[in-house]
This record gives structure tokens, sequence and C-alpha cells, in this order.
């Protein structure tokens, strides 16, 4: 009797099969299995929420239009693996091209949106840059139809070529360690960068304070544009690599705005940290809800995030601004 | 203008008074939208009231037989406006972004338990009794015509009432509240409390939106609680302006046309035709059709 684990967005509501009749035995194996589950969610949680947690940090928007770049990353690697499996590549090499089709997606598709039109609304109040955005994804998911129509797509190819791993009693699909790898690569890889790099350090004195950087000399404009391209691809990433674990259609990029909200609501706007510690919580508690209590799977993540919000109005990792006058 | 519009109401075609009762209902939470708005505040989540509101009418009519149009309007809004009450004691304590995300996260909550929720007909949703008027069992064309007076008769109630609101000193205070909150504290006005109760106005306004357009749908779903729902009032709002009260109505009106129109004419590109238009009216038009009869008036006013 094994427990597959792997629930991405389309596999809900898992249902352990016929119990051992030792039962803390089936205790262990439920708890193991939230956490590995809770651990894959979370790691597409983080990706998706990374670059919506750094373009608000640093240049205070909040991207709507986020769901749409994790849409495009979907629909490109989708359309990528349909290429690599025509053409019978190996399946690291079409991996690989997946994850930079979604990049590079994301990409012309930041380009496009700051130079295009962010550019023009720049100065605005947060809250009208919060409505362009939203009216920049609207227009987007039409866009996604007529680029590529508005039926379904499978790419589950990379998922089924990795096989699996069998931990004991449970079953664990390789896809989905890797994917625990990416994100743990992101985190280690942004936490290097803001500390280490220049580019990084000049990224921290922006979300800082915007002004006092300018006034030192810092390229606000540049640094914006860097940025907001960056969370792109990140965005495009994420939906690049949730691709083969979901079913690629319409409506993919509205439901996981939502979430990557709540994931960066909880763990504070801007702050990278609290992007990962936000997707562990979100992961966790959304595969111990799956596995235990199915019927508040959505009510239990906005719950949390309801809750921390209450204690840490600006989320756990952002010390409370004095108002200014 | 409702006067016209009630008048008016027997002379046009079926489809026309159906979108228009719709329009209006939601022209209705689009006034709440317009009471923060003028605090500087946008609220992405009245799609809970104008969802609780609904399902209010609905339940009541499912479980007790009450199908009385007047008392299920009243009792949409009274239970909007309890969890109003309740939820504002969070929500008075965010501005801005925080203030609109709050909303959101508790209007998608609802969503998630109505949608996990087999009684109620999770994602289907079912459908509303046919209301009565005192006792009055009206038929089709006639129904439709009942529930446009409702709809107008309550949304002129409602402007009444706000722009009575607009006038007082608590209204008066939103424009200071928006521009600098500390200073208006400093002349002895809580400012949580003012907002408190304006979150409250919204809630009410969008139960009573969502009772009446229960009742004209004649079916109460989760999606109602959807941030798209909210998307698409917040959508309105933006469109009418926070100008003045008329402004909500007519802008609710142009949106529902404007909607009718582009799922009629290129119905997969609707969304991208609604958000061009939003994008557009934020980058030239960012007061709204309100301020642009405003500036018509005030030319006029000039030239004689």
């Amino acid at each position: 009797m094994k427990r597959h684990c792997g629930g991405g967005a389309a596999n809900r509501g898992l249902t352990p099969a016929v119990p051992p009749s030792n039962s803390s035995g089936f205790a262990v194996l439920t708890a193991s299995a939230i956490l590995t589950d809770g651990l894959v969610y979370a790691a597409y949680l983080f990706i998706v929420a990374i670059g919506l947690t750094l373009i608000f940090g640093v240049m205070k928007i909040l991207n709507v239009a986020h769901g749409s770049f994790y849409a495009f990353g979907a629909y490109g690697a989708a359309t990528a693996v349909g290429i690599y499996t025509n053409g019978d590549w190996p399946a690291a090499a079409g991996f690989l091209f997946m994850i930079l089709m979604g990049m590079a997606v994301g990409l012309v598709l930041g380009i496009i949106l700051e130079r295009g039109i962010l550019r023009l609304v720049y100065g605005k109040d947060e809250v009208i840059i919060v409505l362009v955005t939203y009216a920049v994804f609207l227009i987007l998911e039409d866009v996604i139809v007529l680029i590529w129509g508005p039926q379904s797509y499978a790419a589950y190819q990379p998922m089924v070529s990795a096989g699996n791993t069998e931990i004991g009693e449970l079953v664990l699909s390789n896809y989905d360690i890797v994917l625990v790898a990416i994100a743990a690569l992101l985190a280690g890889l942004a936490y290097w960068a803001l500390k280490f790099t220049r580019y990084g350090r000049l990224l921290t004195t922006v979300i800082f304070d915007r002004e006092t950087a300018a006034a030192f000399g810092v390229n606000v404009t540049l640094v914006y544009t860097a940025t907001f391209i960056i969370g792109a691809m990140l965005g495009a990433l994420g939906g690049a690599v949730m691709a083969p674990k979901i079913a690629v259609t319409l409506g993919i990029g509205v439901e996981v705005i939502v979430l990557a909200f709540a994931v960066v609501a909880i763990g504070g706007m801007g702050s990278i940290e609290g992007a990962l510690v936000g997707a562990l919580i979100v992961g966790i508690c959304r595969a111990a809800a799956v596995h235990l209590v199915p019927q508040i799977e959505l009510f239990v993540i906005y719950g949390v995030m309801a809750l921390v919000l209450v204690v840490r109005p600006y989320g756990l990792f952002v010390r409370a601004q004095p108002r200014k006058i | 203008m409702f006067l016209f519009a009630a008048a008016a109401a027997p002379l046009l075609p079926d489809w026309v008074v159906s979108l228009v009762t719709i329009a209006f209902a939601n022209g209705l939470v689009v006034l709440g939208l317009v009471v923060l708005w003028r605090a500087g505040l946008v609220s992405f989540g009245q799609a809970l009231y104008y969802c609780i509101g609904a399902y209010a009418v609905a339940l009541t009519a499912r479980w007790t037989g009450f199908t009385d149009a007047f008392a299920l309007v009243v009792i949409g809004g009274v239970a909007a406006g309890l969890v109003a009450v309740l939820i504002g004691f969070l929500l008075a304590r965010y501005r801005e972004i925080f203030f609109a995300m709050l909303s959101l996260a508790l209007s998608m909550i609802l969503y998630g338990v109505l949608v996990k929720t087999e009684s109620l007909g999770s994602t289907d949703g079912f459908s509303v009794a046919t209301p009565t008027f005192f006792g009055y069992a009206p038929h089709r064309e006639a129904l439709g015509l009942a529930l446009y007076w409702l709809t107008l008769g309550v949304d002129a109630i409602g402007a009444v009432l706000i722009g009575v609101y607009f006038r007082s000193v608590a209204g008066a205070l939103a424009a200071p509240i928006r521009d600098n909150e500390i200073r208006v504290e400093f002349l002895g006005v809580s400012v949580t409390s003012i907002i408190h109760t304006k979150v409250v106005v919204a809630g009410i306004l969008g139960g009573l939106g969502g009772a009446l357009a229960a009742l004209a749908i004649g079916h109460v779903d989760p999606n109602m609680a959807y941030w798209t729902t909210s998307g698409g009032f917040v959508f309105v709002t933006i469109l009418a302006g926070a100008g003045s009260v008329a402004a909500a109505f007519v802008g609710s009106l142009v949106f529902e046309g404007v909607r009718s129109f582009a799922f009629d004419v290129m119905p997969q590109l609707w969304q991208m035709t609604l958000g061009s238009v939003l994008l557009l009216t934020i980058l030239f038009l960012p007061d709204g059709l309100g301020s642009v009869v405003a500036r018509l008036k005030r030319r006029g006013e000039a030239k004689s």
C-alpha cells in the first residue's frame, strides 16, 4: 500500500488507500504525506510569489498582471513541450528548453508592459496602479486566447518521463523533487544576489527608501525596469515549471494571483524571506487541509491570511511603518 | 433621473428592462464603493456583501417560504450590514493596498466556504423563488417591470440618503481623510470610526444591491463572491468617478451596456475590451465619466 504524493493545482483531495492496521503508522504516513505535499506546493507558490513581492517591494506596485506572467509562462512551456516531444529530444534538454522558453516569454512580456504601459502611470496613486495592472491582466487573458486559442493543453511529458521515487510508504514524483530543488535554489540565489552583488544592494536601498536612493545617484528608473522584468521572468518561470503538473487552460492566471497575494500578504510585501515563510505556511496548511479536512481547503488559505493580518498588519517580516504627515 | 427611468419602463423592450434592472442593482453596490472611494479607499471585496445579500434572500425564500420582495431586500441589506459592522472593526485599521487586499481575502473566504458547501449547491448555486409584492404575485413581463420599479425605488431611496450623507459633516470629511488623515485626527475626529461607518454603509448598499440582483437574476451562486465580481464593481467606480451619486448609476448602466455589447460583438474578447476601456479611462479620464458631466456643466454655466 503506497501513498501517492504530488498534489498540484489540479490534483485535489488525495484519499489514502486502505490504512495500515497500525494506527500510529497511519499518522506518521499522513504527516509525512502532508509535509511532502506541503513542500511541493510551497515550492511552486514561492517561485510565483517571489516575483510579486519583489515588484511590490521595489516599485510599490501590486501587480495583478503577475497572474498573466504565470499563465504566459505555462502556455509557453506547453508550446515548448510540444516542440521537443515532436522533435524527440532527450528529456533533460527538453526540460531546460521548457524553462528557458517560459522565462523568455516572461522577459518579452515584462519589457512590453513596463516600457509600454507602466511608464505612463508611475506617478499616480498606488491603488490606481493596481487597477491599471488589473486592466492589463484582463487584456492579457484574452491575448492568450488570441495566441493559443481557448482549448487546454497538456504538457505532462516532463513529469511522466522523470519517474517516481519511493521513500518507505510514500511515492514521490521526481518532478516534484526537482521543483522543490529549483525553489530552494532560487531562494538561495535571491539571498546571495541581494546581499552580495552590487545590483542586489542597490535594490535593497531602493526598497528601503526610493527618494534617498535617488538622491544618492542610484538610477531608480533603471532599477524599476530591471526589477519588473526579473519579476516577470520569475512569474513566468513559476508557470513554466507548473505546466507539466496542471491542465494548461484559461483561468489558471486568475487562480494563482489570489494565492500569490495571500502568500505575499502573510510574509510581508517586499520581503523575500517573507515570501519563503509565507509559501511554506500556506503550502503546509493547504496540504494539511487537503489530507485531513478537504472541505476547508480554500477557506484555510484565506483564513490564515486574515489571521496573520490581524496580528501583524503588514505581514510577518515587515515592521509597521510610522505614519508620515 | 429615476422618475424618467421609471416612466420609460413600459415602453422599453423586455431585455432592456432586465438589463437596466441589473445595472441599477449593481449601481447600488458601486454607490457603496463611491462612498469609500471618496475617502481614498478601494475595497476589492464588495462582492462579499453582494453575495451575502443575495444568499440571504435566496436562503430566506428557500427555508421559510417567505417571498415578499420588500422584506427580502431589507433582510439582504441587514444581513450584509451586520457582517460589515463586524468586519469593519478589522478593516478600519487599514488603508490603501492592505485595505484592498484584506477585503479581497474576506470575500474569497466566503467564496471558499460556499464552493465547498454541498447543501447550498456548491459552484452551481441554486435558484431564487419568485418574489411577491405584498401578496401580489406578478408573472413574466409584469414581474420584470415590478422588479425594475422595486430596484429604482430602492436606488432612489439610497441615492437620496447617500446624497444627504455626502452633504453632512461626516461625508465632507471624506476628502480630508483621503488627503491627510493625521491632520483630521488633530481636529479631534476619530478617523477609524468614520471609516468604520463608511464600511458599514458600503456593506449595506452592497447587500441591498445583491438582494435586488438575486431577485432580478433569479439565481445565486458562489461566483457572486469571487474577486472578479469585486473587480467589476471597482471597474465601474473608476469609470463613474467619485463625483456624484448619479455617476454611480450612470456608470453602472454604461458598464452593463458595454459588457453586453462586447459580449455580443466579440464574445471571445470581451475581457480585453473591458480591460482596454478601464485602462483608457484611467489614463485619460482619471476622474471618471462624472467629471466629464461636471466639466460640461461648468462650461455651460461659464457661457451664460
